[in-house]
């Protein structure tokens, strides 16, 4: 009995962790099933095509491929240097008071839902790009804005993290050294979190390509490819959300199709945060 | 002295950016609670919305939101949770592992968006259960898998090795180490990571919209379709005719957020301070 109960207990175990691999295959599969037909007909002219107009059977993605790549590079230029600014911050100059307050906060903007960063924006920022720069305000800028907030919670804790987590054999010997805390900071213990923190900024940078609900509403999301940063745009995420709700037929496929490709952009950003966590501690190690 | 005044000049900047970046953000929750809470008051959180949303309250997005989470996290709970103590408890490694730890970390960075067209696809249409409470729970299990497969999974690797050492030099099997010994001192932990993986649920929306629909009428079983709180949010602000009342739901959005987070804090204090 105390046999059988050790080995279905382990058996249980392993049943239920297998099911994340069907749960990945299964979301794979039928996502390809769906989009695959277009990608198939329409063969390059799918990605490369420069107009998407379903009503007459045109499905060219380049605008929302452009579209995307804009926004999150937009974002990360906004929201990489000021979310590691942030970090070092928490982790080296805050007094601890602060820190408690702080860290909590950081966790609850993580937790709130998008959109409300969205509907921010559809407020504050696109009335300000407006006003202040011309345009409709609807545009790659306001969603760069928007997606940088929403990213700094992500890239704050994580790189706060790494650089907490370094032994503090580093910093105080390179105080001893003679370096000012600064020194210490720029070329010892950043140096040294770096793998942590381009991780951060990767699953930040995911979490931007991914997001949807919150960019159709500060995107504007015009089909046509943008001239400057003040000018509407569509992503591939807002792609599907837009259409989705009414696409038949083939243009229906596109949109799973559209899936795709979004998909395989998020598994290699994916694939290379992997493969720089788990070279983590190696290079610890090294230096 | 060069030295003395890049430090200076970083310093300050660093100060600088770190209290602007945190008043903004902080000023963004101000806000919406400063209009929000106007709004809501009883009748508010328990009528049901007239007028496409521009009268009456959100009872009903409440119920779809709770419904579609409490599915979400009960069907997700056994697999997470065995998921994590297989992992933590009884592989060290090996090509199985490797590509379960692989397809956890990649269904944590799929897009929500790209669940809903799973969901969609999937649920709503092959296995024919409709846009409905169920196919949306269905789905954001799948999402918020991982979440719970990585908390529980830290939880289960803090508890000591001692208590496991101890048990199985009592004679216990490993069965009963689990379940007694280690078990009991990772709870908390887990507790944390369900809390939030609630959160999650909360604060979806694309992946709702896809297969739980967006129905006003209070659901009538799981097979019916409702629409959530943050997607109620999202459509009243996006055609702009309501705003009292698409500030009155964010506001019931941030306050629900903010408990949740409250909660899963304690435990883990809790969890810290009894000297884990």
């Amino acid at each position: 009995m105390k046999n059988f109960k050790e080995k279905l207990s382990g058996r249980v175990f392993l049943t239920l962790a297998l099911f994340s691999i069907l749960a990945l295959a299964v979301i794979t599969i039928f996502i390809l099933v769906q989009g695959a037909p277009v990608i198939g007909k329409h063969g390059f002219a799918f990605i490369a095509g420069t107009s998407w107009s379903p009503g007459n059977g045109e499905f060219g993605i380049l605008p929302m491929i452009i579209g995307s790549v804009a926004v999150t590079l937009g974002a990360a230029v906004i929201g990489v240097p000021i979310g590691i600014c942030c970090a070092v911050f928490m982790a080296e100059f805050a007094p601890s008071l602060m820190r408690t307050i702080f860290r909590p906060a950081i966790q609850l903007l993580a937790g709130i839902p998008s959109v409300v960063y969205g509907f921010w924006g559809l407020l504050f920022v696109v009335p300000f790009i407006s006003n202040h720069l011309g345009g409709l305000g609807l545009s790659i800028l306001a969603g760069s804005v928007i997606l940088s907030l929403m990213m700094l919670p992500t890239i704050i804790s994580i790189s706060e993290v790494s650089i907490i987590v370094l032994p503090s054999t580093y910093k105080d010997g390179a105080l001893a050294l003679g370096m000012t805390h600064w020194q210490t900071i720029r070329s010892v213990q950043l140096p040294a979190a770096k793998s942590g923190i381009v991780a951060a900024v990767i699953l930040g940078l995911g979490r931007a390509v991914g997001e949807t609900m919150a960019v159709i509403m500060v995107l504007g999301n015009a089909t046509a490819i943008p001239s400057s940063v003040l000018e509407p745009v569509r992503t591939l995420t807002t792609n599907i959300g837009i259409e989705m709700g009414y696409a038949e037929g083939e243009h229906r496929q596109a949109l799973f199709a559209t899936g795709i490709i979004l998909f395989v952009i998020i598994m290699i950003l994916n694939i290379s945060a992997q493969y720089i966590t788990r070279n983590k501690s190696k290079s610890l190690k090294i230096k | 002295m060069g030295a003395r005044i890049s430090q200076k000049i970083a310093k300050t900047l660093i100060w600088t950016i770190a209290l602007t970046v945190i008043i903004i953000l902080m000023a963004i929750i101000v806000f919406i609670l400063y209009n929000g809470l106007r709004v809501i008051n009883w009748t508010f959180l328990t009528e049901i919305p007239r007028e496409m949303g521009q009268q009456g309250g959100i009872l009903s997005p409440i119920i779809g939101t709770l419904t579609v989470t409490v599915l979400a996290v009960v069907i997700a709970m056994p697999f997470g949770i065995g998921t994590a103590f297989y992992l933590a408890e009884y592989t060290r490694g090996g090509a199985v592992t490797r590509i379960i730890r692989f397809c956890t970390e990649s269904l944590a960075g799929i897009p929500s968006i790209v669940y809903g067209l799973f969901g969609l696809i999937f649920f709503v249409t092959t296995l024919g259960l409709g846009w409905s409470i169920l196919s949306g729970g269905l789905t954001v299990a799948i999402m918020i898998l991982p979440t719970i497969i990585r908390t529980s999974e830290e939880a289960i690797r803090s508890v000591p090795n001692i208590y496991r050492e101890v048990s199985f030099t009592l004679g216990a099997t490993k069965w009963q180490t689990i379940r007694k010994a280690v078990t009991p001192s990772a709870v908390r932990g887990i507790a944390n990571g369900i809390i939030l993986s609630i959160g999650r649920c909360v604060a979806e929306t694309a992946a709702v919209m896809l297969t739980a629909g967006t129905v006003l009428t209070m659901p009538e079983s799981i097979f019916s379709s409702s629409r959530t709180m943050a997607l109620h949010f999202y459509l009243l602000a996006m055609e702009g005719t309501a705003m009292d009342k698409a500030f009155g739901t964010s506001a019931v959005l941030i306050i629900l957020i903010f408990f949740i987070n409250v909660v899963a804090n304690a435990l883990v204090n809790r969890f810290v301070s009894k000297g884990h």
